[in-house]
């Protein structure tokens, strides 16, 4: 059964629908990423859920209960649950006080209160911190005081709300050990809201995509990454290469979808069961496609010969825009461009497989 | 020029042998402002809590009419606990008129505003997500407005200083509920006041020097707390 469960959650901040009739249920020890661009509620949501906020409509199940609008119950499900906002609060107390108030709100013994504190400082690496004040730390340890406080409560379900948004690689990777020893360890449901789809689909068992206020798709990360359900969402997630098409033939689950508005008829070959005259969107993740200086010896389907147009530097990685009757974008490393010396105007063939070729419904209504 | 020369000496002379007229009338007012400042503040606090934490019809109205209450003239609180408590006012029965209860009652009127509308910004100077934070980490109401409070325990403090100094500095509401009774009811600033008007200058100015030398103090202290 599941933990927590929201339905037809809809809400409005003013004029503006942030939400608009979201379904979704987590199950115990579940880690859900929620992920989305800025402004898509995930925030929100995580607040709705997190009973900081009175939905406009809908219900919030946990443990099978429906939660009530208003009263005592409230805090007492609260108290089951712990949220650490994007941006860390820490209070003008000591350390150890910013750790302990949670669960001195709870009534817990001073004596357990410091063998708990003393325990998560230490899981979270800031036992020498105990009594610095917490307004005179960095952002990072800010963050680790923040993720002690609420894991100090031993909550059922975790709520994160971009946990690493405003820190460096370093902080990020041990908040993001944190997380996923807590997940295993102590089998805490989580559900974190991230813009970075990495991290979710690093930490996350599950991920549901929010898009302007709707759950457009749940799905693992495979699911996610791989097989977008719609252009939005394959737009979300870095599918660079969204085109449009036509499936012109079918041969056991083989299909050749012609690109429109091409007049060579040039043709992808993909996996696909839709019929023959189907409209289409093909999607080739940029990560897929390889580039080489002859289009030989691969058991490639795809193989297009092609013209470099632009090359552009994304750190240990290079994203290479080439035209072959249509336009796709490849990523590749910094040693193959080197290598095959990749310029603008540079003769190359490009070639990916059938089943790295998504193909997905176009809606002819759009 | 003459005389304010020999006032001020003679005024350092009373400061420095720690005269006992003006040690007796320092320190009344000291105790006076002090317990009217103590007890404004006990009910302030929390009444200024109240009004931040609710949510209600007419709050910013009534945030209004406190900040304007701010400058009310202190011979018009005079007035109106004069009229309170005169013998056929309706607080009359206590007796107090011309005591320094009466005093302590005055002051605590006029700087109630002061008090309200200070603890108020002052909470308001707290980040709304703090009480988020305290509230998702599991306070309840009651224990995420303390919270608060604390974090903006300084800023709460600077306003009780603050309503101290009004209270200590005024002339009007003592004069008139108080009545400038040798040994009785004269603090630093109706003495000033009066004294002056007589032409006894270094009684004046020796206590004009005590109530500067305080608002250096709470100046400093202030001045400390803004820091933090």
């Amino acid at each position: 059964m599941s933990l927590i469960q929201v339905a037809g959650l809809t809400h409005t901040y003013g004029e503006r629908e942030v939400l608009q009739d979201l379904n979704l249920s987590i199950g115990r020890g579940e880690v859900f990423a929620l992920i989305g661009p800025t402004g898509a509620g995930k925030t929100t949501l995580l607040r709705i859920i997190g009973l900081l906020e009175v939905p406009g409509a809908g219900e919030i199940y946990f443990d099978g209960k429906c939660i009530p609008r208003s009263g005592k119950q409230r805090l007492e499900i609260r108290r089951r649950m712990s949220f650490i906002h994007q941006k860390p609060q820490v209070f003008n107390l000591s350390v150890y006080d910013n750790v302990a108030c949670g669960l001195r709100w709870r009534g817990e013994k001073r004596n357990r209160i410091a063998e708990k504190v003393d325990h998560i400082l230490e899981m979270v690496g800031l036992e020498g911190y105990k009594n610095r004040n917490g307004r005179t730390l960095s952002g990072g340890e800010a963050q680790r005081v923040a993720l002690a406080r609420s894991l100090v409560l031993e909550p059922e379900v975790l709520l994160l709300d971009e946990p690493t948004a405003n820190l460096d690689p370093v902080s990020t990777a041990k908040i993001e050990q944190l997380i996923s020893y807590v997940a295993r360890q102590c089998n805490t449901t989580m559900i974190m809201a991230t813009h970075d789809m990495s991290q979710g689909q690093q930490l996350a068992d599950r991920i549901g995509v929010l898009l302007a206020g709707r759950l457009v798709q749940t799905g693992n990360a495979t699911d996610i990454f791989r097989l977008p359900q719609n252009e939005e969402v394959a737009n979300f997630v870095g599918m660079e290469n969204i085109i449009e098409g036509i499936i012109v033939a079918s041969n056991d689950g083989i299909a050749t979808v012609n690109i429109s508005g091409n007049p060579d008829g040039i043709g992808i070959q993909a996996i696909s069961s839709y019929p023959v005259g189907k409209e289409v969107y093909a999607c080739i993740r940029p990560e897929d496609i390889t580039l080489a200086l002859s289009g030989t010896q691969s058991s490639a389907r795809n193989s297009f010969q092609a013209k470099v147009t632009r090359v552009t530097t994304l750190g240990p990685l290079s994203r290479v825009e080439i035209n072959c009757g249509f336009r796709l974008i490849a990523l590749v490393t910094k040693i193959s461009v080197e290598e095959l010396n990749l310029q603008a105007g540079r003769e190359v063939y490009a070639t990916f497989k059938a089943t790295g070729v998504h193909i997905m419904e176009r809606d002819s209504s759009q | 020029m003459t005389e304010i020369w020999d006032g001020l000496t003679k005024a350092i002379e009373l400061l420095i042998s720690l005269d006992p007229e003006v040690m007796e009338i320092a320190g009344r007012s000291l105790t006076i402002s002090g317990t009217a400042c103590v007890l404004a503040s006990l009910i302030c606090i929390p009444l200024g809590s109240l009004i931040h934490f609710h949510h209600f019809r007419g709050k910013r109205a009534l945030i209004n009419i406190i900040q304007t209450l701010f400058t009310v003239p202190t011979v018009l609180v005079g007035l109106f606990v004069l009229v309170l408590f005169s013998r056929a006012g309706p607080l009359g029965f206590f007796g107090i008129l011309f005591t320094p209860p009466v005093m302590v009652v005055g002051q605590m009127i006029l700087i109630t505003p002061l008090l309200l509308g200070f603890t108020i910004s002052a909470l308001n100077g707290v980040s709304k997500e703090i009480a988020d934070t305290a509230t998702s980490l599991g306070a309840s109401g009651f224990q995420t407005a303390w919270l608060v409070l604390k974090e903006a325990r300084y800023a709460v403090l600077a306003a009780v200083i603050m309503g101290f100094a009004r209270a200590i500095s005024e002339v009007g509401c003592a004069l008139m509920v108080g009545g400038n009774i040798r040994g009785a009811t004269r603090v630093i600033t109706t003495v000033i006041s009066l004294e002056a008007s007589k032409g006894n200058l270094e009684l004046s100015i020796a206590l004009g020097i005590i109530l500067l030398f305080l608002a250096l103090i709470i100046n400093i202290v202030l001045n400390r707390l803004q820091q933090r």
